[in-house]
């Protein structure tokens, strides 16, 4: 592949999977996600993308699967290794899911969920990292006053960047993001892709977008996928201005999908 | 010819409504009925001598105390046993137990838990706990055998308390690093918990209403004072109407109805406490 190996955060060499009951799968999916970009996810439904995306925080791990091969290495290291400590790795590897998944308690709450699991106790780092993470998300000025209150009381758009916050409050390294605006405004849509361009300067981020137009608006790399398979991997500008494999373009150019 | 369809078709609509209204209305009356009538007849009968004094006379006369405190004593030896086993169970069940041949005989056996008789739980009850493990007729052997029959009520409803908790909501929390066991602690069970705790009344609230399980296993015809240990035998308010209802001559009927009227009171107000918990729960629910 064109992308430099020394500069890959993530290395997928050969990973094949099937689930139990026969939906999505992966055949064969070879490459490199590099680090500081938005690496971009894309093709027609069941084509594998979220199939990719579990594989790499291990939450396939919660679902039946019939096979899998292949090895995915983070830094260096092969997650699908038994022995991996899937708990720290969830860590490290943080998702935002296509709907808004508050959990049941304050906005404050739901971002101090995670930090507290790992042990944090300390209420002045915990107060940090609130704000920290809802303004690197974007939505500190619109909860600041009301940190308190149920995060469910918040509208779509909101709840969906807190949800971005609750990830970034663990200070991982990856976030993985499964059509984080497929139920969002255009607005909200708006603030949550200017929100992944910041991020990227700091963090690995990949995402499956809800359409080819957010697909060519955020990716530095753009990978097309097929039912299972990597169909064309490339940069962003020239996927997307000139692909290299006709079925990548003619879904660009909306003849299926 | 059509107009005359139409407003045929309308009150057939009608008649349908009113009878279906009529039916609902029916299913009210009989514990509307039921409790205005043991109102009438034992209310009477309740005095504060009533409710906390013994029985005298050969019971013709004087309170019903170590009947109500019996009860009590049993309805908590219940709980302490089949709560925790139960919404155990229930935890299993939901969270952990795949769709294997050893769950779905679990899942049969408490099927047909509930559909044991009482009576047949309580001599099953003597059969084990009072004369194989030497329990005696005690309050520990009546409430193991309660606590057998309240498991199914409890473990199905608890059950389904926690899995009607969004998936979502498990899926999250494991992917923000949580362990499965931390996600069913801090999410789970606080969110099924207003559930659960309805169906650990109700199925309690049975136990403290049933006779049978308790006939051979844990009652007292009559006892001169309250019982002192878990291994002493007990009044309680369900065998106490029964038996002075059939087994006293010359009763009066005041005591049988208020015996009756203080059961129904104390059964009652535990399911009034269940709609309450449930009631709030769902108003406070966030999902």
């Amino acid at each position: 592949m064109v992308i430099n190996r020394l500069m890959n955060k993530i290395e997928i060499e050969n990973l094949s999977l099937q689930y139990a009951d026969g939906a999505e799968s992966l055949r064969g999916i070879s490459m490199g996600i590099r680090q500081n970009a938005v690496t971009v996810l894309f093709g027609p439904a069941g084509g594998g993308k979220s199939t990719l995306l579990r594989c790499l925080n291990r939450l396939n791990d919660l679902t039946d699967i019939r096979t899998s091969s292949g090895r995915i290495l983070i830094d260096g290291e092969n997650i699908l290794d038994p022995k991996t400590d899937v708990i720290a790795l969830r860590r490290k590897v943080g998702m935002v899911f296509a709907r808004p998944v508050p959990l049941p308690m304050s906005i404050r709450e739901n971002i101090t969920y995670g930090l507290e699991l790992a042990g944090e106790k300390r209420r002045t780092k915990l107060n940090e990292a609130v704000e920290r993470s809802l303004k690197l998300a974007a939505i500190w000025d619109e909860v600041k006053d009301r940190l308190n209150d149920p995060a469910v009381a918040l509208s779509g758009g909101q709840q969906q960047r807190v949800c971005l916050a609750r990830v970034l409050a663990l200070q991982p390294e990856i976030i993985l993001l499964d059509e984080p605006t497929s139920g969002l405004d255009p607005i909200s849509t708006g603030k949550v892709e200017a929100a992944l361009q910041e991020l990227k300067k700091d963090y690995t981020v990949i995402l499956v977008p809800h359409s080819v137009q957010q697909a060519a608006r955020t990716a530095d790399h753009a990978a097309f996928f097929l039912q299972g398979e990597l169909i064309e991997y490339d940069n962003g500008k020239k996927m997307f201005t000139a692909p290299k494999e006709k079925k990548t373009e003619d879904y660009i150019m909306g003849r299926f999908g | 010819m059509m107009k005359l369809l139409a407003r045929n078709r309308h009150s057939v609509q009608r008649l349908g409504y009113s009878l279906i209204t009529l039916m609902a209305v029916v299913t009210v009356l009989p514990i509307v009925g039921t409790v205005l009538f043991i109102l009438f007849k034992g209310g009477s009968a309740i005095s504060w001598e009533f409710i906390s004094g013994f029985p005298h006379d050969g019971m013709r006369a004087g309170g019903i105390l170590p009947a109500i405190i019996g009860t009590l004593y049993l309805t908590v030896g219940t709980a302490i046993f089949s709560v925790p086993l139960g919404i155990a169970a229930a935890i299993y069940l939901s969270e952990y137990a795949k769709d294997t041949q050893l769950t779905r005989l679990i899942r049969l056996a408490i099927i047909n838990l509930a559909g044991i008789p009482s009576v047949v739980y309580g001599l099953f009850g003597l059969g084990l706990f009072v004369l194989f493990l030497q329990f005696g007729t005690s309050i520990l052997a009546a409430s193991l055998t309660l606590s057998i029959m309240t498991l199914p009520v409890i473990i199905s409803t608890a059950e389904e308390a926690l899995r009607s908790v969004p998936q979502q909501f498990r899926t999250v929390s494991i992917s923000l690093g949580a362990t499965r066991w931390q996600t069913i602690r801090k999410i789970v069970i606080k969110e099924a918990l207003p559930g659960i705790l309805t169906g650990v009344i109700l199925g309690l609230e049975r136990a403290a209403g049933e006779t049978a399980p308790i006939l051979f296993t844990g009652a007292a015809f009559f006892l001169p004072r309250l019982p002192g240990s878990p291994f002493d035998a007990t009044m309680a308010l369900p065998y106490h109407l029964f038996v002075i209802s059939t087994q006293v001559p010359e009763m009066p009927i005041q005591i049988q109805y208020g015996t009756a009227l203080v059961l129904l009171v104390f059964v009652l107000t535990m399911n009034v406490i269940a709609t309450i918990i449930r009631s709030r729960a769902r108003a406070k629910r966030q999902w």
